[in-house]
């Protein structure tokens, strides 16, 4: 019953905000750091203040993904295809919140975020998809000339630093990360610098649909601050710089170091068209089994 | 088989490790510590059937293999635009038979002008001849080059172990024809490139700068150049410093197949060659084999570039053993693992992991067949352990080796009379190692094997994937799902289950981690030369 002011009429309900936090392990921390920053909408207004996560942030999420990839890259193909679906199952239940925060931060109309909402749920769908099927897509018998048997199958690469594209906050950021963790790798994420919000809520529909945590990580914050330390970093095995702008060949550079496979940022992307097997290929590996026939 | 396949390649393997269930009794070889593999491919053994019955091991008579059927130049040109001519650097440098120090021939070491004439070269017939070339003609160019190659064997053999030093058994049965049938497998992809998964028309990615090591000279350079040219693409390629021989040896045979002027361009020289070439700006594609240093070094090279590379690097493989393995053919695989070509294979089972319970039954194995081993001249056909490559590279596995002593490691070595000329190092086995050690995760790219122990499964699991490296890995149990549970997690591009060292043009080659990226090999390697 609500309470009535001296006057008689009703007090107007203050709204819960919410804090925008990094998503780590599968837990919502705060940055290490104690540091935010502020986030506003394409036309300038203040929409929350995000975690500005720390280089140490991006190493304890490092961390939680390696933790992860055992376990993930162990899961049957169909059960990850099913989480994957999972996830498109919870966004499509939350796309009024996805339309308004995308609208928000781009400053697309309606229709237009709901078009881009729902192209990023069925991304999802897409992916899940897959799960079971680049396998036998990819890998295949290979008639050598003796009496082997012999196989080649795709496995996933490990741990990638993804950088979401600065721009197609939501699309962009699914298209990135879900042919990753699709085929069993796990992921830190760094989402678009000037609008993660819809990262935040990406990691809220991911925390509610049988990921297991350390799977996908997103951090939000500077990616200036975030990507070198994921680019250097000894453990991470692959980076995807969608999102790296005049920083790519820098990272690339510090990616050599350990040898890192580095899918580039390609400058004529278009995110609504079908991508194919192109972000699911530079994540893998190919192994090639070998065992003599007899009897 | 018939003439028309290349020779067979037996091994240890009995293939009796496939069956779910199979008794694991461990017991399936002869008693006695018999060979159970017969020579040939890149099996090191040869029969010796009782050849110890009364503590008097049979004398083996001298078996060379005659030099005469190589003519040596006494220099050697650079091969640009379908010519050998002179080289503008006017430098050389002398390569010698790593046996005995002989000098072999001169040869260029190709300066800025040089690369820039091969990559223009390359260039002008990519864009004016090979290109466009329907794939069948071009496939028919790769089929000429496999037979030159088959017909040429026994030459090419001959020289490649004069410059390398390797066992002739092993060039004869395994780099020479293994070449061929790059060429002969590659050569029929080039008209059905659709079909080889990378989209409905697929196109080459243009001119590729390459660069091969030392230790399989001629068949590195059929791994690069195969695909490389049925995929349409055109290519300079650096050989070894120290084994130019049988490259330039290759391009007469470009000659002999009236391949096109420029499409195989052959840049001998140094580091620095091969530094201009990898850096050069007109190159489309860069494929480097060697070490991980040079690798990162050429990655970093190309960051920002845009330009496509593949990097084939090292490795320190684990050769798993579990208690149910045959052991003779596993004892087999290992030897085979490590002492295959000195030891100078980026995928050599250079780490041994043998479960507790049969170690020290292994080991006794391992030893006394080890002591078999035939090291000397590598044109004698009974050799099975031919020359280091260079003073350089003895002087670090002898280095390493020594390391494995200060840390504290066992070095055994059987009885083995090293000639007092050339570059020797003895077959070497370190035991006490842990995986601290430097032996443990070092390559040596030597005959040199680290033992370490395991009593669980994950443990071999945990200690195998213990490396930045992650190229190959080998498993030897007579029970199929163990066998397939341990594939699955090693995380190694190649495993060997019950084998080791086997290759095949259709079976992708290449690592995980800092082993490199991109694959050689079969329809994943074609990925590397197209766009």
């Amino acid at each position: 019953m609500p309470e009535h002011r001296h006057d008689g009429a009703e007090a107007p309900r203050v709204a819960v905000r919410k804090t925008h936090k990094l998503y780590i392990g599968g837990a919502f921390p705060r940055s290490e750091s104690g540091r935010s920053y502020p986030v506003a909408s394409a036309d300038g207004e203040h929409l929350a203040n995000a975690g500005m996560a720390s280089r140490k942030d991006a190493r304890d999420a490092v961390a939680a993904a390696r933790k992860a990839f055992p376990g993930w890259a162990g899961r049957t193909a169909y059960n990850r295809g099913q989480i994957l679906y999972r996830a498109a199952e919870m966004m499509e239940g939350r796309r009024a919140q996805f339309t308004a925060e995308l609208s928000a931060a781009t400053g697309a109309g309606r229709p237009e975020a709901e078009r881009e909402v729902s192209a990023a749920i069925d991304r999802w769908v897409y992916y899940a998809g897959w799960t079971d099927k680049a396998a036998q897509v990819l890998g295949g018998s290979n008639p050598v000339s003796g009496p082997y048997d012999n196989r080649s199958a795709p496995e996933p690469t490990g741990v990638v630093g993804v950088l979401a594209p600065q721009e197609a906050p939501l699309l962009g950021l699914v298209s990135v990360l879900a042919p990753v963790i699709a085929m069993g790798n796990t992921a830190v994420l760094v989402a678009s610098e000037r609008a993660p919000l819809p990262a935040v809520a990406l990691a809220e529909v991911l925390a509610t649909s049988d990921l297991p945590g350390g799977v996908a990580n997103i951090l939000t914050g500077r990616t200036a601050e975030l990507a070198p330390p994921l680019a250097a970093h000894a453990d991470v095995n692959a980076l995807d710089l969608a999102g790296a702008g005049e920083s790519a060949a820098d990272l690339e550079e510090a990616a050599a170091e350990t040898l890192k496979r580095v899918l580039r940022p390609d400058p004529a992307v278009e995110w609504e068209a079908d991508p194919g097997l192109s972000r699911i290929r530079p994540f893998l590996e190919t192994k090639t089994v070998w065992h003599p026939v007899g009897t | 088989m018939s003439s028309e396949d290349r020779p067979p390649a037996p091994e240890g393997g009995n293939g009796a490790g496939g069956a779910d269930g199979a008794p694991g009794d461990g017991g399936a070889s002869a008693a006695g510590g018999g060979v159970s593999a017969t020579g040939g491919g890149t099996s090191m053994s040869t029969s010796r059937k009782g050849s110890r019955l009364d503590g008097q091991p049979l004398e083996y008579a001298p078996a060379p293999e005659s030099r005469s059927v190589v003519r040596l130049r006494e220099a050697y040109d650079p091969f640009i635009d379908g010519e050998f001519a002179p080289a503008k650097s006017g430098e050389h440098l002398t390569t010698a038979n790593p046996a005995d120090e002989e000098p072999l021939a001169q040869v260029a070491v190709c300066g800025e002008a040089d690369v820039d004439r091969a990559m223009a070269a390359a260039r002008r017939a990519y864009d004016t001849v090979w290109r466009d070339l329907p794939g069948a003609e071009r496939g028919k160019y790769l089929f000429r080059i496999a037979r030159i190659l088959q017909e040429r064997a026994r030459e090419i053999a001959v020289l490649e172990t004069l410059d390398n030093g390797k066992p002739i058994k092993e060039t004869r049965d395994f780099d020479v024809p293994m070449a061929a049938a790059h060429f002969f497998y590659h050569a029929g992809w080039a008209d059905k490139l659709a079909y080889a998964g990378m989209g409905p028309d697929p196109r080459p990615v243009g001119v590729c700068a390459q660069v091969v090591p030392w230790n399989f000279p001629l068949l590195m350079l059929a791994w690069k150049i195969a695909p490389a040219l049925a995929a349409g693409n055109t290519a300079v390629l650096k050989p070894a410093e120290t084994t130019p021989l049988s490259a330039l040896l290759f391009a007469e045979v470009c000659q002999e197949a009236e391949l096109p002027p420029g499409v195989v361009n052959i840049v001998t020289g140094d580091g620095e060659t091969g530094r201009l070439l990898v850096s050069h700006p007109g190159a489309d594609k860069v494929a480097f084999t060697g070490s991980t240093e040079v690798g990162r070094g050429i990655a970093r090279t190309l960051a920002g570039t845009g330009k496509r590379l593949t990097l084939e690097l090292g490795g320190k493989g684990a050769n798993i053993v579990y208690d149910d393995a045959a052991l003779d053919q596993a004892v087999e695989g290992v030897v085979n693992g490590v002492f295959f070509n000195q030891g100078h294979v980026c995928c050599a089972g250079s780490r041994l992991l043998v479960q507790e319970s049969v170690a020290e039954e292994f080991l006794d194995r391992l030893r006394a067949r080890m002591a078999l081993l035939r090291l000397g001249d590598p044109l004698d056909k009974n050799t099975d352990i031919g020359a280091v490559n260079s003073a350089a590279q003895l002087e670090r596995i002898r280095a390493l080796a020594e390391t494995g002593r200060a840390e504290g490691a066992e070095a055994w070595s059987p009885p083995c009379p090293l000639p007092e000329r050339g570059h020797w190092f003895p077959p070497t086995v370190f035991t006490g190692v842990t995986q601290a050690h430097r032996v443990a995760r070092e390559e040596i790219f030597g005959p040199v094997l680290s033992v370490l122990t395991f009593r669980t499964p994950e443990e071999a699991v945990a200690k195998a994937n213990n490396t930045p490296y992650g190229l190959s890995a080998g498993v030897w149990t007579e029970k199929g799902s163990r066998m397939l549970w341990t594939a699955e997690r090693l995380r190694a591009g190649v495993v060997w289950s019950n084998t080791f060292n086997r290759f095949d043009p259709a079976s992708p080659f290449g690592g995980y981690k800092e082993s490199g990226y991109g694959r050689e090999g079969g329809r994943h390697g074609l990925e590397a030369y197209l766009a």
